[in-house]
């Protein structure tokens, strides 16, 4: 009798959740798109972050290391509050995306993300440029490079094989992470469970199967991505 | 394997060492490391075509000094001027400086992640601009002239330690440098190495090349030198012409320093 009742709610479960399709996968679209725009952003301010904090200009390393210890040690929470509260009451509300039609907390949450992930990533490059031995870069500066054309043409390319995987396990977290936007009003997939709880708790174990399903294919995704880049470097060496 | 384009010249010694301006200047350079003075009062003047080789006891600042005049050693005091223009803190106009003052290292340094040819080419075509055709021609001919031109494709991993010191000459000669430094360019290399670098050395200096050479190699610098600097502690003890400071060295430290490297 209670086998069936629970392969009853097990097939109403699957029921609901093909009814609702489309919601879940409108959340799983917002997760991705919150990870890919952060994940691309937060790569560009920590490759500058890591460039300003090996800089000769010490004033650049200055604000590189100050970027850094300021949000690496604020909670991820309190910096989305920061993005999406505080900014709006000092008059940041970027109400040209309506126009555009482009969500503004999504924005909010984008900027959050990427600032707090662009710690992380700085400090995964910086440990990449540390590996490369000094002379790389002697040799490059006696030739007559500048430092950025010595960073980005001799130290990076070498520090990239060892920066792929603490940055894979970053971007992992960075889509964990996302799950924060949810509290600031950005649809996404932790916005699909929480609202489908509160409407069907009855379900509530498809409900966070599906879920967690969910960031899995994605975190797998981009393990599989990272994995695959590493084996290509490996070879061309 | 060496090179054969340069007969080797039994007189070297190049007039236009006796009456080129001055190259490299130091005044006054002042070091140090920490509370380490490593380069105390240095002068030094290098005549264009002049082959300088600087010679001392490990410790003697030798290698600081030879890295300060393309500023890899920052210095405390004093000025450096490398043909007439005082070197650049930092920025663009010291990397224009830089291209022109060739430097060989001690560990080679050639750009792992490039081939042979490319870490030939990489200098010409993103410092210098120019075209990529032109600079495969003189860096093919570069190699060619250093003895490794086979070897163009292979990665710097797969060379012997002589090959990779002589493509780091052609890289360094690629740029077309006024003045060429070495900072102990043999000592990483195993015996039998040691010669091939060394004669694509004396042809340089044979042809002309204005050199400021740091190096353990004795025979080298009696063969290429016009002028010998020895250092010790920090400072220059005596310079002169090979054959008067190998035969009859003036300062104590050199008498010592000499009878203890020439007795075995």
């Amino acid at each position: 009798m209670a086998l069936a009742e629970s392969g009853n709610l097990a097939v109403g479960g699957v029921q609901y959740l093909w009814q609702e399709h489309n919601a879940f996968l409108d959340g799983l679209l917002g997760t991705v798109k919150l990870s890919l725009i952060a994940g691309i952003l937060s790569t560009i301010l920590g490759l500058i972050v890591a460039a300003m904090r090996v800089s000769p200009i010490p004033a650049l390393r200055i604000a590189g290391t100050a970027w850094s210890g300021f949000f690496r040690n604020t909670p991820l929470t309190l910096v989305f509050l920061g993005t999406s509260v505080v900014l709006p009451i000092v008059g940041i509300r970027f109400a040209w995306a309506d126009a555009i039609g482009l969500d503004t907390f999504f924005i909010f949450a984008v900027i959050a993300l990427s600032t707090y992930t662009s710690c992380f990533v700085a400090d995964a490059i910086r440990s990449g440029f540390n590996s490369v031995p000094v002379g790389q870069a002697e040799a490059a500066r006696a030739v007559g490079m500048t430092f950025g054309q010595t960073l980005r043409l001799v130290v990076l390319p070498q520090a990239l094989r060892t920066v792929l995987p603490p940055l894979a396990s970053m971007y992992i977290a960075m889509i964990k992470n996302s799950a924060i936007a949810e509290f600031f009003n950005v649809g996404e997939l932790t916005k699909f469970f929480d609202d489908s709880v509160r409407d069907h708790p009855e379900h509530l174990y498809a409900e966070f199967i599906a879920v967690a399903l969910g960031y899995i294919v994605l975190t797998l995704l981009v393990s599989a991505a990272f994995n695959l880049a590493e084996r290509k470097l490996a070879v061309t060496r | 394997m060496a090179t054969e384009t340069e007969p080797m010249a039994s007189e070297p010694t190049n007039p236009a060492a006796a009456t080129g301006d001055p190259l490299v200047v130091l005044e006054n350079v002042n070091k140090h490391f920490g509370p380490l003075h490593v380069l105390q009062d240095i002068n030094l003047s290098v005549r264009t075509g002049e082959v300088v080789v600087v010679i001392g006891p490990s410790g003697s600042g030798k290698s600081t000094l030879c890295r300060t005049i393309n500023r890899l050693e920052p210095i405390d005091s004093g000025t450096i001027t490398v043909s007439g223009e005082v070197l650049p803190e930092e920025g663009k106009g010291l990397a224009r400086l830089r291209s022109e003052v060739g430097m060989v290292f001690q560990s080679f340094n050639l750009f792992a992640h490039k081939t042979i040819l490319e870490n030939v080419m990489l200098g010409p075509i993103k410092v210098r601009k120019e075209k990529s055709a032109v600079v495969r021609e003189r860096a093919m001919a570069l190699l060619t002239r250093v003895g490794v031109a086979n070897q163009a494709d292979k990665y710097p991993a797969q060379l012997s330690g002589g090959q990779q010191q002589r493509v780091a000459i052609a890289r360094a000669l690629a740029m077309q440098p006024k003045v060429m430094l070495f900072d102990e360019p043999t000592s990483a290399l195993d015996p039998e190495m040691i010669n091939e670098v060394l004669d694509v050395m004396t042809s340089l200096a044979g042809d002309g090349m204005t050199m400021i050479v740091v190096t353990h190699e004795m025979g080298f610098a009696r063969r290429a030198a016009n002028r010998v600097v020895f250092m010790a502690d920090g400072q220059i003890v005596e310079q002169n012409t090979p054959e008067e400071f190998f035969t009859n060295p003036q300062s104590e430290r050199a008498q010592d320093f000499l009878s203890k490297i020439l007795t075995h």
